[in-house]
């Protein structure tokens, strides 16, 4: 019952929140272009021939940046620049009211967006193929489903850690700076521009400890149909949400104690 | 006169931005880490692409070194002037505030691109430099006047050129009203402004040469300060951020025509 009635405020959340993005199409449109940085980067591997030393022939690294790029458009977050605002203008105070706790309003809207955002990626794709048409692959329904899947939990682990972030502004009031920093980790070491598999062997050697090869790195791997350890890799994204969830949990408990409505 | 009015204005400027800003004394801190770890982090993947090659797209490993000082130091200016300053444009023309900045009797284009500034990014400006100097002693380069002319009219050039660029995509905000995703873009492209151009294929380049100069920011520079291109070059150089400036100029002056203001 209590189930059922979260289900239909999400849903309905969803639907707001979808028609509203469809407003900003040409804003989504151009955040979709500004993606596409691994492909410059899959441009200076293949034409210096610097993936023959690690193993990924050309076609296995253009599907490689393909998925990157794919698993970054549906995997960005941006809650704690939305929450930032809200909080700074005192917008959060009519939600702290409303009987659902409004992270899940942010949510709806990154799915919004995402849900906005799939025509354009698919539009990027189509013209990677058309000037790469060596590298067309369809992967099999399960690889594809299980992509899927891994891709959502590297959104959902990178909402939580944003989310965390961003209930730091009780405290701080600009958390973002805080989110600029741990941005810096993600881009160089998540997969988006290299392999993780390139990396020389004294990162290897913690990286996998870390969440970041399972944010771009390891659903990048299984939806090219690259090396990737399946059960291994999804096994782990499940406990880093097991440890980010309740940590939010506590943050946001202690943060609305804490919190003292600005603005109006 | 003129000059002295523009010296004295700028000087308050820049002491009611730095006043404002250091009230967020641990943002500072926080962002200057951020400058720390975000070059790390671009030295770690030129590593990658070199760990088993001497050169890439022509380049050692040192000197790509001086492409990433140069990257570093614009980065820096670019988070520092451009960036604070040509988002807020994107304010002053949803709110209809830029008919209090066209009404007051100096410069709009100055007081726009100058009025705000953002301390944490000298110590990137600063990092940069150092890099830079590290990598001419590298590379065995002598330091003599006329070198230390053509390091300075090139960087300066690079300068001009890169807020030109800011300056014209934030100038359509006249139109468009939200650019913000568009400086994104932007930014994206000028991510491939730390690595040597000639890495990249021949229609990468062509388009980072003609349409998004990308090429005179940060390739051309390091090639005349490692002495590997034509004197010609830096008059080349300093030709087309003439052209850019003029550009961005009139391009300001022609879209005021279309400002309509906003019903407050």
């Amino acid at each position: 019952m209590i189930f059922n009635s979260k289900f239909r405020k999400l849903s309905t959340l969803l639907k707001v929140q979808y028609s509203n993005m469809l407003e900003y199409r040409v804003e989504i449109a151009l955040w979709a272009i500004s993606g596409i940085i691994p492909f410059f980067m899959l441009n200076i591997w293949t034409n210096n021939n610097l993936n023959e030393s690690i193993n990924y022939s050309n076609t296995m690294l253009s599907r490689y940046f393909l998925s990157a790029f794919f698993v970054r458009q549906f995997s960005v977050v941006w809650v704690v620049f939305t929450f930032e605002e809200d909080a700074l203008l005192g917008k959060i105070s009519p939600y702290l009211i409303q009987p659902l706790n409004p992270f899940f309003r942010y949510l709806a809207q990154h799915l919004a967006e995402q849900v906005t955002r799939f025509p354009f990626a698919l539009i990027i794709a189509f013209f990677f193929f058309v000037l790469n048409p060596g590298s067309v692959w369809l992967p099999n329904i399960n690889i594809l489903f299980l992509s899927f899947i891994s891709t959502f939990l590297s959104f959902l682990i990178q909402f939580l850690i944003q989310s965390v972030i961003a209930c730091l502004c009780f405290w701080t009031e600009k958390a973002s700076s805080i989110e600029k920093l741990l941005f810096i980790p993600t881009l160089f070491l998540s997969g988006l521009l290299a392999p993780v598999s390139s990396f020389p062997e004294y990162v290897k050697a913690w990286i996998y400890i870390t969440p970041f090869p399972y944010l771009i790195d390891f659903p990048a791997n299984l939806l090219s149909g690259n090396q990737a350890n399946i059960s291994g890799g999804l096994f782990m994204q499940i406990i880093w949400i097991l440890i980010l969830y309740p940590l939010f949990r506590k943050i946001w408990k202690e943060g609305t104690k804490k919190y003292t409505a600005m603005g109006s | 006169m003129n000059i002295k009015k523009y010296l004295k204005v700028y000087s308050n400027f820049l002491y009611t931005s730095l006043a404002s800003e250091l009230e967020y004394k641990t943002n500072i801190l926080i962002d200057l880490i951020t400058a720390v770890l975000s070059l790390v982090g671009s030295i770690f993947l030129l590593s990658i692409f070199f760990q088993n090659t001497k050169s890439v797209g022509g380049w050692e490993f040192e000197q790509a070194l001086i492409i990433q000082g140069i990257y570093t130091v614009l980065n820096g200016i670019t988070n520092t002037w451009f960036n604070p300053n040509l988002t807020e444009i994107v304010k002053y023309i949803r709110e209809g505030t830029l008919d209090f900045v066209l009404l007051k009797p100096i410069d709009s284009q100055f007081y726009i691109s100058l009025k705000k500034i953002a301390p944490s990014g000298f110590l990137e400006i600063l990092l940069g430099f150092s890099l830079l100097l590290y990598s001419i002693k590298l590379n065995d380069i002598n330091i003599n006047l006329i070198f230390l002319i053509i390091c300075l009219t090139t960087i300066l050039s690079s300068i001009f050129i890169l807020y030109s660029l800011w300056f014209l995509i934030s100038t359509t905000t006249i139109w468009f009203v939200k650019t913000w995703n568009a400086t994104e873009v932007l930014r994206s492209f000028l991510y491939i402004g730390r690595f040597p151009l000639n890495s990249f294929s021949f229609s990468i380049r062509i388009f980072f040469s003609i349409f998004i100069p990308i090429a005179f920011i940060t390739s051309i520079p390091s090639e005349l300060i490692l002495g590997l291109a034509p004197m010609w070059k830096i008059l080349l150089e300093i030709f087309v951020s003439g052209i850019f400036l003029i550009v961005s100029r009139r391009f300001w002056i022609y879209a005021l025509r279309f400002y309509s203001s906003a019903s407050s």
